[in-house]
């Protein structure tokens, strides 16, 4: 773990924590209004539902810390899930053949938005809403917008390790292995350098371009991965399946804790938002709210989460300017 | 690369050899400079900053660069710390010549540059800060944070400091980030010299101390600190040796017990000053403001203050001291509890900083970059901003040419801002322009009150003079003006009546003809 000050009163400040609580309250609140809320195979049928949007949410994680941003990652996961299914439908393969392919299309894809990026000296947002336009609109005009159905059998076949769906296995892995890289790994602590202060990680001679390359190739990698999860989840492919999920990513990364201003984020912050995105939209689908109320209190829940940040750091200012005093 | 450069060479006739006029204290010889720049010219396009600079640094030293904004000391430090290669001369490192030097060499040198803003990681703990070197050399490497600890409690004890090694570093006030720099600064490979840019910008009296002692116990192990001020005071006490570059010239190197204070002056500015204390004030109109028994809970008590058209007070006072917070309940943006404030012998009631400004008064913040400017709008849009609504034509637009008359008037003729266009975003003017800007757009309410709340806060010491004329041009037009400081020598010769505040208490006032600058010092820190 990285260097924390312990003390149980900083447990408290920090926004995970508060996050947690928050889950356990609407998981109480919800059993007590939804009994069937609460039972395994509602859990497993969640957990293997979010499981896409939380290999994705690692990869914006890692580029939100950074201090960028990434929007096409929707779109990549889009491009290399048709591409790799083609290849697969085409010439046969294997599960290894299918990572390999998918996660390399992704990374791949993300390195040029890196590129693009750093020698344009152009702004992140403007960057990856330009190239998800373009990489989608490839895709739709080479397709035709035409669905994938017959994927191989062995692709589709239900596969499970001790009882975990598959999917929720991916997910694990990939979020494991972004804890470890992240707080493990130098290159990790570098990435938070980076969001933290870019002119001090020039300064004391970080790679930047490296740097770059890594994270958007990251957020490619994951978003190539959860483009395959998804398309065995589901069994087929098509274009534009994944297209509109990117806001719902965002969201639950800065829910949990993530700044969009950089240097500030955690995998653990990451799943609790995704929990608690997941346990309110099915809390009110098992409440028997209309699926439409979901934009609205996701929204809500945003705008409160995001209020109470910008407020505590505002608080923090304050102690600082009487300290000076 | 024959320099044409003769050794020892001595700009202006400086008082290069101490020894002739004094016994050298033993240990005080001038040893054979560790590293020397020497002849060192660069130009950038057509713009000098840099003609043939010598300027050497001993083993151990601590050294001052002074000078003005733009006279080169950034420029120097950049040629030294590899950032830029000279278009003349040589940098002759332990006697080695080279004719220009990289990042990598200088660092390996044992050159550490701390910028002015500090450059930490917020973000991250104070031991992953000092530690940070390591990360960048393998990017695969296991961040070993055990080892990080160890590395920054090494460095801790080498600095006699103790900073708490969990905390994040944006959550430290600024004296202890820059410890954090210097700790980061020597963690790295074997520091030689260490490289500070103003470090004192931020500091209250007693950080400075601070950072005086941790300066010092680098001298005992054998670094050496080049650092650059404009605080007169602070290069005065910190400092051995100092050097004065102006307009990219080198005019010597002193030691620092050989000069005082005014010829630091003058040489950095090359105005002489002569400090004349203010004739005693005949004015004999009303006052325009009148306080009586002001007081805020737990801010100041009972402040009682008459101000003359034509009249300069000075408030002197420390940080905390309850001289801002008075000033902002004059302003209306700190309503207070007891007493009467009145305008022209009428009593008024300040709820909102409108309110003041309806009642003419204005008031020049301490803090101009957060408070007093837009940094990135243009000078033109920061001086209409406060009187927009003066400025409607017709249908309630903004009338062009009334617009361009008052920037005119305000930044060209009467505080002419140095500048060929209004156009230009503030944040590119030096301080003492800023300064400038932030006077016309306050004179430009046309007030009849001005509160200047330490008005030459990080202006070098030739713009502060600049500022003064200002003050008294506009003084002797009939503004009545309160300055606010906590520079004695400032409000001393700046001031009809002098006010002293202490924990939020007057508790004396002066005229300046029958009180020393000790005496004055006396009271306030008493």
């Amino acid at each position: 773990m990285p260097d924390r000050d312990p003390s149980f009163k900083a447990v408290f400040r920090r926004h995970d924590v508060q996050i947690a609580v928050i889950v356990a309250v609407m998981v109480v609140l919800f059993s007590a209004i939804s009994p069937s809320f609460l039972s395994a195979s509602n859990g497993v049928s969640l957990l293997e539902t979010y499981s896409v949007m939380a290999i994705m949410a690692s990869g914006l994680l890692v580029v939100l810390i950074s201090g960028g941003i990434d929007i096409s990652f929707a779109a990549i996961a889009a491009v290399s899930q048709y591409l790799t299914a083609t290849i697969l439908v085409r010439s046969g393969g294997n599960w290894f053949v299918a990572f390999g392919l998918a996660a390399g299309f992704g990374a791949l894809l993300g390195i040029v938005n890196a590129l693009l990026i750093y020698y344009l000296r152009a702004l992140a947002v403007i960057v990856t809403i330009s190239t998800m336009t373009f990489y989608f609109a490839i895709l739709m005009f080479v397709t035709e917008g035409k669905s994938i159905y017959n994927l191989p059998d062995w692709f589709t076949a239900d596969l499970s390790l001790f009882g975990t769906p598959f999917p929720v296995v991916v997910a694990g892995i990939v979020l494991l292995l972004t804890v470890f890289f992240l707080s493990r790994l130098s290159i990790g602590r570098q990435i938070y350098g980076l969001g933290g202060n870019p002119e001090a990680a020039k300064r004391v001679g970080c790679n930047l371009l490296g740097l770059q390359c890594f994270v958007y190739g990251y957020s490619g990698f994951t978003a190539g991965i959860a483009g395959l999860v998804q398309a065995h989840r589901v069994e087929e492919v098509v274009p534009n399946a994944l297209i509109g999920r990117e806001l719902d990513v965002l969201a639950a990364v800065v829910l949990g804790g993530a700044s969009l201003l950089g240097g500030i984020g955690t995998v653990s912050g990451t799943i609790l938002g995704i929990v608690l995105l997941a346990i309110l939209q099915n809390g009110l689908t098992l409440m028997g709210v209309s699926s439409y109320s979901f934009g609205f209190v996701t929204g809500l829940i945003i705008l409160i989460s995001v209020s109470a940040t910008a407020y505590a750091a505002k608080r923090q200012q304050r102690r600082h300017v009487r300290h000076a005093n | 690369m024959a320099s044409p450069c003769e050794g020892g060479r001595d700009a202006d006739g400086a008082i290069m050899n101490p020894k002739s006029n004094h016994p050298e204290p033993p240990g005080q010889q001038i040893a054979p400079a560790f590293i020397e720049m020497r002849g060192i010219s660069k130009r950038f396009g057509g713009v000098r900053a840099l003609s043939d600079v010598s300027f050497s640094i001993q083993a151990a030293e601590i050294h001052c660069l002074a000078g003005e904004n733009g006279c080169g000391k950034s420029t120097l430090i950049k040629i030294l710390s590899g950032v830029y290669a000279p278009d003349e001369g040589q940098i002759v490192l332990e006697g080695k010549p080279h004719s220009h030097l990289t990042p990598a060499a200088s660092q390996r040198f044992g050159v550490q540059i701390i910028y002015q803003d500090l450059s930490l990681f917020p973000n991250l703990s104070v031991a992953e800060n000092i530690a940070f070197g390591h990360q960048v050399q393998t990017p695969l490497r296991f961040a070993d944070y055990k080892a990080m600890r160890k590395q920054a409690q090494a460095v801790m004890e080498r600095l006699k400091i103790s900073l708490p090694l969990g905390a994040l570093v944006g959550t430290l006030p600024i004296a202890r980030r820059q410890l954090v720099a210097i700790c980061r600064a020597l963690a790295g490979e074997q520091a030689r010299l260490v490289v500070m840019d103003e470090p004192t910008a931020s500091l209250t009296h007693q950080e400075v101390d601070a950072l005086l002692a941790t300066i010092h116990e680098l001298k005992r192990q054998g670094i050496a600190t080049v650092f650059v001020s404009h605080r007169l005071d602070e290069v005065m006490t910190i400092a051995e040796r100092v050097t004065v570059l102006r307009d990219g010239r080198n005019l010597g190197t002193y030691w620092v017990r050989d000069i005082d204070r005014r010829r630091l002056g003058e040489l950095i500015t090359g105005h002489v000053f002569e400090n004349a204390l203010k004739p005693p004030f005949t004015g004999k109109e009303h006052p325009v403001l009148e306080v009586r028994g002001l007081s805020c809970e737990g801010q100041y008590d009972g402040v009682n203050l008459q101000l003359r058209p034509g009249e300069i007070v000075g408030l002197i006072g420390r940080l905390g001291s309850g001289r801002t917070e008075f000033a902002l309940s004059l302003f209306g943006m700190n309503p207070p509890d007891r007493g009467e404030i009145r305008v022209n012998g009428k009593p008024v009631h300040l709820r909102s900083n409108r309110e003041a400004i309806r009642q003419k008064i204005a008031y020049v913040s301490e803090d101009r970059l957060s408070l007093g400017l837009v940094m990135p709008q243009t000078i033109a849009d920061n001086t209409v901003i406060s009187v927009l609504d003066r400025l409607r034509g017709p249908i309630g637009l903004i009338d062009g040419t009334l617009r361009a008359q008052t920037i005119e008037r305000w930044i060209f003729q009467e505080l002419r801002v140095k500048t060929n266009t209004a156009d230009r975003p503030v944040q590119q003017l030096s301080g003492g322009n800023q300064q400038r800007v932030v006077l016309a757009k306050w004179l430009a309410t046309d007030p009849r009150v001005l509160i200047l709340d330490s008005p030459t806060v990080g202006v070098d010491i030739g713009a502060k003079a600049g500022i003064f004329q200002i003050v008294d041009a506009l003084a002797a037009r009939g503004l009545a003006i309160l300055l606010i400081s906590d520079e004695v020598e400032e409000v001393l010769y700046q001031s009809h009546r002098i006010l002293v505040m202490r924990s939020g208490r007057i508790v004396g006032t002066y005229d300046p003809q029958h009180v020393s600058e000790q005496e004055l010092r006396e009271t306030i820190y008493a």
